[in-house]
C-alpha cells in the first residue's frame, strides 16, 4: 500500500519510524520539541527528542559522541549553512575517527540540513555546499528529490552505521508524491532513472531532477529522447549508472544547482571524461549556477540558477555539438 | 563532609595510583627518548603528559567500572590507567601494525574502547563536545555511567567548551569536565591569552556563567584531586548535572616535538619557558612542584610504602617499559594496502 504525502512529512515518517524500531535513535535541534504538545515528544519522549539552544558546535558534536557510545542521533540543523559554524564535527570529526581508530569505533549520526532555498533567501541560507562534504572519505550524503526517496533514503540514513548528512532540499517541502507504507529503505550509492530515453543522460538532484524532468517533457515534445538520473545520494556516487546511460546516449548534461566548481556536477564529468570519454558524441554540458553568491531580489536569483530553459537549451546545444576528431 | 582521600582509599588503592603514576612517567620517558635513540621512528607530533599524573590518577581513581574517559590529544596517560596495553599503545605512537589504532592513529589519535575509552581527536576543544555526547548516551540509555571529560587550559577559549557546557548544564549530563590548567596554551603562556587568569581569577571562575560548581584543585596532589573530582562525579552520577574542576599542574615537557619539516630530524627541545620566555626560574619552580616525588616522599612519611617498597614499583616500570619498547621497535610496519579500510563502517 501506498499514499500520498508531502515530502516534509516523507521525511518525518520515516523518522518517526526509526524511532519506534529502535530506541536508540535520538532527535534533537533547535525551536523543535518546545512543547510536550510537538507530536515527537508525545510519542518518543523528552529524553529522546530535545531543543537545543542556538550552539552548532555542541549540538553536532555532542552527536558524534553519543553516536560514538551507542545512541543514533539526528540533528535537525533547518539550514546547510549553520553547518559551517561547525564544520569541524561535520568534516574532520564525525568521519574521521573510524579511520584514526583503525576500524574500532563506528559514528552513526545523521546531520539533517535544509538547502538551496531559492524563495528570497539570499547569500546566506540558500547556498548548495554539498561539494565541500564530497572529498570527504567517511562522510555521506544523501539527497532526495521525491517524497519517497524522501522516507527511504532518511530510513536508511539512520541506519547507516556511518555519519550522514541528509540534504532536505526546501522548495520540494510542499512536493506531494506516492510514498510506500511500512518499511522504505532506498540503498545508498544506487541512481535511480527517473524518466528512460535515448537521445541525451541529464543528471540532477534534488529540486534539479523536478525541473529536469519538466525539461525533458519539454524537450520530448520537439522529439528528444532526454533520460533523466538521480543519483540519490552524492558520496557514495552511483557513477555506474550514469556510465551506462551515457554509453547508450552518448551525451551528457549536468544540471546542478551549486556554483560551477562547488557542483557535483564537475565530479561527475571528471568522472565521465576518465570512464566514458570514447563513448561522447559530444562535450559534456554543465548547467550550474553562475559563480556568484545568491542574491536576494527574485530576477536577479533566475538569472543565477540553472532553469528549465537553460537545461532545454543546453540540451540542443549537445546535440548539435559534433564529436571531436574520429 | 566527604572522607579524606587517605582513610577512604585504603593503602592498597595509594600504591596502586603512585604505581599508575610511575608508569605514566616512564612511558612518557621512553617517547621522549625515542627521539634522539630511534631518531625517526615516531612520526608528527607527540604530546606528554609528564607533569599530569597526579591529575589523571587522583581523577581516575574515582571511576566506576563503567565510567568513560575522554581527554584532548595529550592522551597517552589516561588508557595506561585504563588497562590498554601499553605495547599496544606504544607500538602505534611507533607507527606500527601492532598499536592500538593498527597505525592509524598515532599519538593524537588514540581509542581503547574496549577500556572505557572511545577515542580522542586533535582538534582543541572538539573533544569536550564529544564527552557530552557520551553522556548524553549514559543519560537516555541510563546506564548510570559517568563521563570523564579532560581538556587543556588552551581549549577553554574555544566556543566547543562554552557551548558544551552550556548545554550539558541545560540536559544535566552526567559529566565532569576537567580542565588541566598547565599554564601554557601550546607555545602560549596562559598570561597572554585568559581573561579570567590575567584578572587573578582562577580558571573554575568560568563554571559559573553556566551556573554550575567550579573549583579549583592543587592538581600535583592526587589525593585532593581525588576528592575533588569524586565529588563532581558522585553529583553527576546523582542526576545533578555537571561541574568544572580547574586541576592545576605544570607540565614538564614542552607542548610536543620540534616541528620540523622532513628529512630535519624531530625532538623534546626545552620547555617554552626557557625556549620561548627565557625564563629559568619558572622552569625550576614548576619543576619543583612535581607530583611524584611528591606524592612518593607522602607515602613513605606516612608508612603506605617503605623506600624499598617504591623502588620496587619503579623497578618494575621501567622493565615494562623496556619491553614496551622493544616490543614496538619488533612489530611490522602496516601492510600498505590495509589503507583503504576501516574508511566506512
Amino acid at each position: 500500500m501506498a499514499r500520498e504525502m508531502m515530502f516534509a512529512e516523507a521525511i518525518a515518517t520515516a523518522i518517526g519510524e526509526e524511532m519506534h524500531r529502535d530506541s536508540s535513535v535520538v532527535f534533537y535541534g533547535q525551536n523543535m520539541a518546545m512543547t510536550d504538545r510537538d507530536p515527537f515528544v508525545k510519542k518518543f519522549g523528552k529524553s529522546r527528542v530535545r531543543i537545543t539552544p542556538i550552539s552548532e558546535t555542541a549540538e553536532l558534536g555532542i552527536a558524534v559522541g553519543a553516536a560514538l557510545t551507542g545512541l543514533r542521533p539526528i540533528v535537525e540543523l533547518y539550514m546547510s549553512e549553520f553547518m559551517l559554524v561547525a564544520f569541524d564535527q561535520v568534516i574532520n570529526e564525525a568521519p574521521r575517527l573510524r579511520y584514526m581508530s583503525g576500524g574500532q569505533v563506528k559514528v552513526p549520526v545523521v546531520f539533517k540540513a535544509g538547502f538551496g532555498f531559492a524563495a528570497g533567501w539570499a547569500g546566506q541560507h540558500s547556498n548548495c555546499i554539498y561539494h565541500a562534504m564530497m572529498g570527504i572519505p567517511g562522510l555521506k550524503i544523501a539527497i532526495p528529490s521525491t517524497a519517497a526517496d524522501a522516507k527511504g533514503l532518511m530510513a536508511s540514513a539512520i541506519r547507516d552505521d556511518n555519519p550522514v548528512v541528509y540534504l532536505h532540499h526546501y522548495m520540494l517541502t510542499l512536493d506531494k508524491g506516492e510514498v510506500p507504507d511500512g518499511e522504505l529503505l532506498i540503498p545508498f550509492g544506487v541512481a535511480e532513472v527517473k524518466r528512460p530515453g535515448k537521445d541525451v543522460t541529464i543528471v540532477a538532484t534534488a529540486w534539479m531532477v523536478k525541473k529536469t524532468l519538466a525539461a525533458a517533457e519539454l524537450l520530448a515534445k520537439e522529439g528528444i529522447s532526454a533520460e533523466v538520473i538521480d543519483p540519490r545520494t552524492l558520496a557514495p556516487l552511483d557513477v555506474k549508472t550514469i556510465v551506462e546511460s551515457v554509453r547508450k546516449t552518448g551525451r551528457l548534461v549536468l544540471v546542478d544547482q551549486a556554483p560551477r566548481h562547488a557542483s557535483a556536477a564537475i565530479v561527475i564529468a571528471g568522472e565521465i571524461a576518465e570512464q566514458g570519454f570514447k563513448r561522447l558524441k559530444a562535450p559534456v554540458k554543465m548547467v550550474t549556477a553562475l559563480d556568484t553568491s545568491i542574491p536576494y531580489s527574485e530576477p536577479l536569483e533566475r538569472y543565477v540558477l540553472p532553469s528549465e530553459e537553460k537545461i532545454v537549451q543546453s540540451v540542443k546545444s549537445v546535440l548539435a555539438a559534433q564529436a571531436a576528431a574520429v | 563532609m566527604p572522607v579524606p582521600a587517605t582513610e577512604a582509599l585504603g593503602k592498597d588503592r595509594l600504591v596502586w595510583m603512585y604505581m599508575q603514576m610511575v608508569r605514566i612517567r616512564e612511558f612518557e620517558e621512553r617517547v621522549k627518548r625515542t627521539f634522539v635513540e630511534h631518531p625517526g621512528v615516531i612520526r608528527g607530533h607527540a604530546h606528554l603528559a609528564d607533569g599530569a599524573e597526579a591529575s589523571i590518577v587522583g581523577a581516575l581513581a574515582t571511576r566506576q567500572e563503567n565510567d568513560l574517559v575522554m581527554p584532548s590529544y595529550r592522551c597517552h596517560g589516561y588508557p595506561i590507567v585504563l588497562g590498554t596495553s601499553t605495547r599496544a599503545l606504544m607500538a602505534e605512537i611507533y607507527t606500527r601494525k601492532d598499536g592500538l589504532c593498527k597505525g592509524f592513529g598515532g599519538s593524537m589519535h588514540l581509542a581503547d574502547p574496549a577500556h572505557h575509552f572511545p577515542g580522542t581527536t586533535g582538534i582543541v576543544a572538539a573533544g569536550i563536545a564529544h564527552a557530552a555526547g557520551a553522556a548524553l548516551t549514559a543519560q537516555v540509555k541510563q546506564t548510570g555511567q559517568v563521563v570523564y571529560s579532560f581538556f587543556g587550559d588552551g581549549s577553554t577559549k574555544q566556543g566547543a567548551f562554552y557551548e558544551t557546557l552550556n548545554l550539558a548544564a541545560v540536559w544535566k549530563l552526567p559529566v565532569v569536565f576537567i580542565l588541566e590548567n598547565n599554564e601554557y596554551q601550546a607555545y602560549t603562556h596562559i598570561r597572554l591569552e585568559d581573561a579570567n587568569y590575567i584578572a587573578g581569577d582562577p580558571l573554575s571562575q568560568k563554571a559559573k556563567a553556566f551556573s554550575i560548581p567550579g573549583a579549583t584543585v592543587d592538581g600535583t596532589d592526587p589525593l585532593r584531586v581525588y576528592e575533588e573530582v569524586g565529588q563532581a562525579a558522585e553529583r553527576a552520577r546523582a542526576g545533578e548535572g555537571p561541574s568544572l574542576i580547574e586541576s592545576k599542574f605544570y607540565r614538564l615537557s614542552p607542548h610536543g616535538n620540534a616541528i620540523t619539516v622532513p628529512p630535519v630530524p624531530t625532538q623534546f627541545q626545552e620547555h617554552e619557558a626557557v625556549e620561548v620566555y627565557g625564563n629559568k626560574a619558572e622552569y625550576a619552580e614548576g619543576k619543583a612542584k612535581d607530583p611524584i616525588p611528591k606524592f612518593r616522599a607522602h607515602l613513605t612519611s606516612n608508612g603506605t610504602f617503605t623506600d624499598a617498597d617504591a623502588k620496587k614499583i619503579e623497578d618494575a616500570a621501567r622493565a615494562e617499559m623496556e619491553d614496551v619498547v622493544q616490543f614496538a621497535l619488533a612489530s611490522p610496519l602496516p601492510t600498505p594496502e590495509d589503507a583503504i579500510k576501516y574508511v566506512y563502517a
